[in-house]
């Protein structure tokens, strides 16, 4: 057979790597700045862009999408094309995939501090940047598919089989996931309300761990880790059964995200119990990994790559053991909304994700400019400065978890609450937060001391910007035989649709009971939608991010309904919610039933300055919304938007709606001024009262209806 | 809407077994199908990361 001469692209490799090391830096140094306002909260400098609420969001995009997004595409740029012997299936997409997700990533480093927020978790982005990324996924899957079916190698490696489920799932994902009404060019409501609302986006939420921050990796590592260790991976048989099982099982596991909420019973065990089956596919990864090494852990001393790559795998495995855990209903209960999560995820962001694009680039760099590291004895610091800040960021985590947890259920002898005020629990662990802090700067010295050691490394040698490379064309012969996974492999398109089908499954068992059964969600006749007036606070509360510190979720726990003075929350008081705002983290109290709870002045004085009300709170003060105006030429759109998604505003409310909302806040304002205070009756703090005034409060008024 | 058509399943217990047969079937057919795999196709697939590089030479697999 004829050798065939051809070129690999490296200088798209060498872009997204470029991008991966400028980004995962601003990425990990807002996440140093918002780690530090969590005990300097005047670190926002007074500016709104920059408060927590706002910040947050921006890091958790930048990590997710930006820096383990660019690493992701690095990663299968370079070894799509040798696994498959052809160099990419266009040059033009693959310039259009990279420029279009760097203007994404810029469009989000804009439109987040802006407020600009749907508020569901790593989906924060409005809808015209959700459109554009669907664009650019799309991009990269025809480059990715088209270079499949122009391969030179009959049978696709694992690695390719991780690369095609994550280029299916995330497309689905996200799109299911984003669906959302317009109401501006940067503001929407998602299609989706309450409960329902809460399962879609934690089936997403979950499978973007899943498919973003994990199959692709997991294709990196089968990659990557072989050619680092000299020597084929562990069994190939254990990565045939980890790749279907995995993808399989994970899709099905979103609801433990949701645990003691007001999700249905049945959904939430149906979560539970594939999350503690994950345990089986994850591990046998993760021994997939580590026993690749067998025979050479002697080389682990010597090679920072390698040694990136264990502790990568190490976290791996830990993260994959500890999630399945934490799903445990008992333990949930214990480590869901504190900081015990945060030490979860960054085991698995900085361990897992980060430290395998670390060794994944020291491993690329010197390959790619053809020379050799710049100084391993500098990688080694980086290595141990790393792992040193891994430990640093995650204990004081942990620690901070179990204690605030255990203060806000602990009773005393007399059945009353021992730490009854919120704020008691957070001055606790504020040391833990500077601790805390302190590992993310060790982490980010270890990233800047890498990125010097590459710069140097690349100077020393020369870029190679195409790798010339030889191969027999694959023959058109048809090919019989073999058993059904070998054929499998030589019909990607038939693959993919096999790797669909295996997560449309478990996303169409969870979500269609709940979406068409109305016994799912009961309602309650004495919820109503929003006022006008107080669907310019809500929309307030997404801008200014509240949901990233407060949940609205009471579980159903002696310890909540006692503190939060009121029900647990009920599925049916969510319905006209879009979109859910439950939260994930408890920074701050919950506020589902806050409504009522104080009087206007006191939210008014608290958001003005909140240590005048809560002395040693770490909230920042929002002194903005007290000179800002709410816009009420929008009323009319909001309203018209919520109609269209569900919520029974009747025909021609719009017209009439800001007669309604200038009657709310007069009544506020005259409160407020009961007390001697002076607001326009349009401020934004106007509006957001009147939000939190009203949370939680439609089921006090069906008890009354029953007296 | 089309949801309305789905409000009469009452059963609601008959989505976990036919979760649990997909399972069942699916994992044992991927077993039966590794045990039965051939060893040179394994060696095949197993080194294609190791085969494109030319700065290192390969090593003869193992197993």
């Amino acid at each position: 057979m004829e050798l065939e001469h051809f070129k690999y692209d490296n200088k798209i490799v060498k872009y997204f790597s470029i991008a991966t090391v400028v980004f995962g830096l601003v990425g990990m140094l807002v996440g140093l700045i918002i780690a530090t306002q969590l005990f300097l909260p005047e670190l926002n400098l007074g500016i709104q862009y920059t408060t927590f609420g706002r910040l947050r969001p921006l890091h958790t995009n930048a990590i997710i999408f930006a820096f383990v997004g660019n690493a992701m595409f690095a990663g299968v740029y370079y070894s799509m094309q040798r696994l498959l012997k052809a160099r990419m299936f266009s040059d033009l997409l693959s310039y259009v995939h990279f420029w279009g997700w760097q203007l994404i990533i810029v469009a989000a480093a804009i439109t987040l501090p802006l407020g600009m927020t749907s508020s569901k978790e790593y989906a924060e982005l409005e809808w015209p940047i959700d459109i554009a990324i669907t664009l650019i996924w799309v991009v990269f899957g025809i480059n990715m598919i088209g270079t499949i079916l122009k391969r030179r190698e009959r049978h696709m490696y694992v690695a390719i089989w991780f690369y095609i489920a994550t280029f299916v799932t995330v497309a689905v994902l996200h799109v299911v996931n984003s669906f959302a009404i317009p109401v501006t060019l940067f503001k929407s409501y998602s299609w989706y309300a309450g409960v329902q609302d809460a399962l879609v986006q934690w089936w997403y939420g979950h499978n973007a761990v899943a498919f973003f921050l994990t199959t692709p990796f997991l294709g990196l590592m089968y990659y990557y880790l072989p050619k680092a260790a000299n020597r084929p991976v562990y069994s190939y048989k254990l990565s045939i059964i980890h790749f279907w099982s995995l993808i399989f099982i994970y899709i099905w596991a979103g609801p433990h995200h949701l645990l003691y909420t007001s999700l249905p019973d049945w959904a939430q065990s149906l979560g539970v119990v594939f999350s503690i089956m994950l345990i089986a596919p994850s591990w046998g990864g993760m021994l997939n990994g580590l026993l690749t090494l067998r025979g050479a852990w002697d080389r682990v001393r010597e090679d920072p790559v390698l040694k990136f790559m264990v502790v990568a795998v190490t976290a791996y495995g830990m993260s994959t053991l500890e999630g399945p855990l934490l799903s445990i209903k008992s333990v949930n209960a214990i480590a869901h909304f504190t900081d015990w999560i945060i030490a979860h995820v960054h085991v698995g962001g900085l361990g897992w994700n980060g430290f395998l694009t670390f060794g994944m680039l020291y491993w690329l760099i010197p390959r790619m400019w053809g020379t050799k590291l710049f100084s391993t004895k500098l990688a080694n610091v980086h290595f141990w400065i790393g792992t040193l800040g891994i430990i640093v960021y995650v204990l004081p985590m942990y620690t901070s978890g179990v204690v605030q947890s255990l203060m806000w259920k602990n009773f005393n002898a007399e059945g009353f609450l021992e730490y009854p005020n919120f704020l008691e629990t957070v001055t606790q662990i504020v040391p833990l937060y500077m601790m805390r802090a302190i590992g993310g700067l060790l982490y980010l010295t270890g990233a800047v001391i890498m990125v010097v050691n590459l710069v140097k490394t690349a100077k020393q040698g020369t870029f190679i910007p195409e790798e010339s490379a030889e191969a027999p064309a694959l023959e058109k012969k048809k090919m019989v035989g073999g058993y059904w996974h070998n054929r499998l492999e030589r019909k990607p398109v038939i693959f993919t649709s096999l790797v669909l089908v295996a997560i449309l499954i478990g996303g169409v068992v969870e979500m269609v009971p709940t979406f068409l059964i109305k016994s799912n969600v009961p309602t309650i006749a004495s919820v109503k939608p929003y006022t006008p007036l107080e669907l310019h606070g809500r929309d307030l509360y997404i801008r200014e991010g509240c949901n990233n510190c407060h949940t609205q979720m009471v579980r159903p726990f002696r310890s909540e309904t006692v503190r939060y003075k009121g029900e647990y929350s009920k599925a049916g008081e969510f319905v006209y919610d879009h979109p859910f705002l439950w939260g994930s983290k408890r920074t701050g109290p919950d506020l589902h039933r806050v409504g009522g709870a104080y009087n206007s002045v006191w939210h008014f004085n608290h958001m003005l300055d909140p240590t005048s009300t809560s002395p040693g709170s770490i909230m920042p003060p929002y002194p903005w919304l007290y000179e800002q105006k709410i816009n009420i030429e929008r009323t009319a759109g909001k309203i018209k938007a919520l109609r269209t998604v569900g919520v029974p505003y009747e025909e021609g409310y719009e017209d009439v709606a800001n007669e309604d909302l200038k009657e709310q806040a007069a009544e506020i304002v005259a409160d407020l001024k009961a007390s001697d205070v002076d607001i326009p009756e349009t401020a934004e703090i106007v509006a957001l009262i009147a939000y939190l005034q009203r949370l939680g409060t439609d089921i006090k008024a069906e008890k009354t209806v029953e007296k | 809407m089309f949801k309305y058509y789905f409000e009469q399943i009452h059963n609601v217990a008959i989505w976990p077994i036919i979760s649990l047969s997909i399972f069942f079937v699916f994992f044992v057919g991927l077993i039966v199908y590794v045990w039965k795999i051939k060893k040179p196709y394994i060696h095949h697939m197993q080194d294609m990361p190791l085969q494109d590089d030319n700065h290192m030479p390969n090593q003869p697999s193992k197993s």
